[in-house]
């Protein structure tokens, strides 16, 4: 907790937070930035580095920037906390969330 | 603070700068035999299509092709009829049927090329790298499958009119198939208006298009001998909540009437805008298909409730199906049934005939207390092969919801062993989307409707594909009773190709500089002002307006308030509307673009019915009469010097298909 960087800044544009960007393994090559639709990011004033997610209120949860990414883990889609839908497992009558605290192991079926 | 001001904050500060070259007002020219506007399913197909045939052509797309379109992913391939394996039903049949679903409000001519040249359509696709077929036998041995073809089919396993498809690969196949043909790409290149030329009297043909670049600010003029208009159709004009991110619109943001609007004002005729249905679950609260449901991607998916006890599904009759296998059966006596077809607040034949199994009306089981809530899709109760086709396919290998299928597996979602909540208490009756509007439609209901989706109004076109306008072409889901993924694949592939050859025989076009100024003061006005209104709050006003004045029940003094309230959001759009970079500045073009679709076409539409009609999921409080005789056609708008003109249309447009479908086609290539 600072009490010296306080600065004027505005609400966020939305609810959401859709795009997740891992600074440590994007390489700024703003493929992301060149797939999207409503172009969501614009590129980084410092080339080589992170873009901006900067009109987070008209992403579309399309998912072509995360598809182009060339690195793994680079870029996600952050479902927003309106989205975590539950489900219960049928032999227990357990309910898991998305996003919960304590999640089961990932499921690793590849889509057929 | 203003929103001004804050940006005079930032003044100075190089971190905030624009990171695109500015290019206002500076102008790139195109000029080409064939101009495609809109690189989604079906623009992409036109503009393939059209270079197959010889022609030098451009598509401008206001995002990128790849990324762009509602199109990206698609999981079902429907209703190609000829030459599909294993199917008898013929192509004039099928259109028919599909004609009279929706009680003659369809267009006839473009569902009849749908389900004549789908499979054909398909077959390209494939060799082009889409993948269509369960090569890897995943598969092998499940009810929908053809075991010769590997062709995986949905819902009418006896009729096979739908197919189960891997749609995530399509949208990359096409933009290689573009490249390779050399066409002329213009991403982020949003249409703004059309360039046109008077032809007599009263003929106007259309002779290119305007654009704006969307990251720098450019005006890109085009001129072509013929324009296929593929910007799909018009949403968001009712109700757009930024803050459900997202999920508030089932097409993309990006798409919001730009061909609509654009295609009124140079003179096109358009039919049935009147119709719009209860906006419904637009609140969506989940990632796309990322709750349970029994339709659609997710049919026909058990579900079952707190206790797990069984929904019981039903055939068109009431009938309780007894087993899992009836849900993708005809009921008895049925030919064939159809699902994602009409729908209407009134039950009629059509719908009856082609009426598919369905979760009884749950709201009913509910109040009768003989299931509790929750609901859950139960898919680990479904035979393998359906679990795995449902979640592991439909879900998992379309464009925009494989990253549902990747999160919620990451989150250790087993479809195997868990079962996903279903909203369906939200959504109410027995499926997904909305048919609940009633048939007295009272006061107080609820205004917020839709008019982009399902089978919607848009502009009217011949056999060629071609609009009442010269050189002016429309496919996809942006034309009249357009809707779905191949009906934009085939229709663009049509118009395409007739596009190609009308250029073929056509005179060299030049935009008329007046024109093209008087464009470029309107599209740059909002950067006059950095301060004012802005675009969602223009946005909201026409949302307002719409729900106020046309909502759930129209009449003729609420629809002229409608237009009088709009004349002053043009004198906002005039004075007040602000923007302040090239972004902005898009996003307040669409939004002009928005008011246009609502106020000067739907709101007269509206008007000009002048009857209650249940097919159209349209209510007039002075004219309570459902669909009287004399009102069964289609009306028809369009504006000549800002003059609505009137016209009128027969319903089953384009009957006899087949005969008229041979008829227009050439014997030999044109003028090659
Ligand atoms: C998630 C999802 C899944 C779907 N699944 C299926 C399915 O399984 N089966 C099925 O049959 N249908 C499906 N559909 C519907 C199907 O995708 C559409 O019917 C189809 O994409 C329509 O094609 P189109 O080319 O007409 O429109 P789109 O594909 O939406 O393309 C329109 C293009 O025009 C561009 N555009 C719009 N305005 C402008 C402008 N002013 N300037 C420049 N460009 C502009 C847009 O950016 C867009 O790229 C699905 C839709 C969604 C959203
Ligand atoms: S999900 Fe789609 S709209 Fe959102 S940032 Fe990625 S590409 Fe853009
Ligand atoms: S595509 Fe991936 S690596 Fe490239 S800029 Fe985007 S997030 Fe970073």
């Amino acid at each position: 907790m600072s009490e010296e960087n306080v600065y004027l800044s505005p609400n966020p544009a939305s609810a959401a937070r859709p795009i997740a960007i891992d600074p440590e393994k994007c390489t700024g090559c703003n493929l992301c930035v060149n797939v999207c639709p409503a172009d969501v990011f614009v590129p980084n004033p410092e080339a080589g580095r992170v873009p901006l997610v900067l009109f987070v209120d008209e992403c579309w949860y399309c998912g072509p920037c995360v598809d182009e990414c060339p690195h793994e883990g680079a870029i996600r889609l952050n479902y927003p906390v309106m989205w975590r839908v539950p489900w219960k497992r049928k032999e227990t009558g357990r309910h898991y969330w998305l996003g919960m605290k304590n999640p089961p192991p990932p499921n690793d079926t590849p889509p057929a | 603070m203003s929103w001004g001001t804050w940006i005079d904050l930032n003044a100075g500060n190089d971190a905030m700068k624009w990171p695109y070259p500015i290019r206002y007002g500076q102008e790139d020219a195109v000029d080409v035999d064939v101009l495609v506007l809109g690189g989604g399913i079906a623009g992409c197909w036109a503009a393939i299509s059209a270079a197959e045939q010889g022609a030098k052509v451009a598509i401008l797309e206001r995002g990128s092709i790849l990324g762009s379109g509602a199109g990206t992913g698609c999981d079902h391939w429907q209703w190609a009829i000829t030459d599909v394996p294993g199917v008898s039903l013929s192509a004039e049949d099928f259109t028919q049927a599909l004609v009279d679903n929706h009680g003659g409000y369809n267009n006839g001519i473009s569902r009849y090329i749908q389900a004549r040249d789908g499979y054909e359509t398909l077959l390209e696709l494939e060799e082009m790298g889409g993948k269509v077929r369960d090569t890897e036998d995943t598969f092998k041995g499940a009810e929908f499958r053809d075991e010769q073809t590997k062709l995986l089919f949905a819902y009418d396993y006896e009729n096979r009119i739908v197919m189960r498809v891997w749609g995530m690969t399509f949208k990359r196949a096409l933009r290689s198939r573009l490249r390779r043909l050399g066409v002329d790409i213009h991403e982020r290149v949003a249409l703004t208006g059309l360039l046109t030329e008077r032809r007599g009297e009263d003929a106007t043909a259309v002779v290119g298009a305007t654009g704006l670049n969307v990251r720098t600010g450019a005006f890109n003029v085009f001129t072509a001998k013929a324009t296929v208009l593929c910007a799909a159709r018009p949403q968001r004009i009712w109700t757009y909540s930024t803050e459900l991110a997202g999920s508030c619109d089932l097409r993309m943001p990006g798409a919001m009437g730009g061909g609509y609007a654009a295609a009124w004002r140079a003179g096109t005729e358009f039919a049935m805008m009147e119709k719009s249905i209860p906006a419904g679950l637009s609140i969506n609260p989940s990632a796309p298909h990322g709750s349970g449901h029994p339709s659609n991607t997710w049919y026909p998916c058990t579900i079952v409730d707190a206790n797990g006890k069984e929904v019981p599904w039903v055939d068109r009759d009431g009938h309780a199906l007894e087993t899992f296998e009836e849900r993708c059966r005809p009921a008895p006596g049925q030919r064939f049934f159809i699902k994602g077809g009409g729908q209407s607040s009134l039950p009629h034949q059509g719908l009856r005939d082609y009426q598919g199994p369905r979760l009884t009306n749950v709201d009913t089981l509910v109040e009768k207390g003989e299931i509790e809530l929750p609901l859950y899709a139960d898919l680990p109760s479904l035979p393998a092969h359906e679990r795995r086709a449902i979640f592991g396919l439909m879900v998992g290998q379309e464009a925009k919801t494989k990253h549902t299928y990747a999160n919620y597996t990451h989150a250790g979602f087993d479809p195997d062993r868990d079962m996903l909540l279903s909203y369906q208490q939200l959504i109410g009756g027995g499926g997904y989307g909305t048919s609940a509007e009633g048939a007295k439609t009272v006061l107080g209901f609820p205004s917020i409707r839709n008019a982009h989706s399902g089978t919607t109004g848009g502009p009217v076109v011949d056999w060629n594909l071609r609009t009442n306008l010269e050189g002016l072409y429309a496919a996809g889901d942006g034309m009249l009773g357009g809707n779905d993924h191949s009906h934009a694949a085939t229709t663009g592939r049509y118009a395409g190709r007739r596009a190609a050859w009308f250029a073929r025989q056509a005179t060299a076009r030049s935009g008329s500089r007046e024109q093209i100024e008087a464009e470029k003061r309107r599209v740059y006005g909002p950067l006059q002002r950095k301060d004012g209104v802005h675009w969602k709050e223009l946005l909201a006003g026409i949302n307002k307006t719409m729900q106020a004045y046309c909502g759930a029940v129209k009449s003729e003094g609420l629809l002229r308030m409608a237009l009088e309230a709009g004349e002053d959001l043009k004198h906002v759009v005039d004075t007040e509307l602000a923007a302040v970079n090239p972004h902005d500045l898009a996003n307040a073009l669409s939004v002009v673009d928005i008011l246009t679709a609502g106020i000067d076409i739907i709101v007269p539409a509206c008007l000009a019915r002048r009857a209650s009609s249940a097919f159209l999921h349209f209510s007039r409080a002075e004219y309570p009469a459902m669909d009287p005789p004399e009102w069964q056609k289609f009306v028809t708008i369009r504006q000549e010097d800002g003059v609505v003109k009137q016209g009128e249309r027969p319903l089953n447009l384009g009957a006899p298909f087949e005969e008229n479908y041979l008829a227009h086609r050439p014997a030999a290539p044109i003028g090659a």
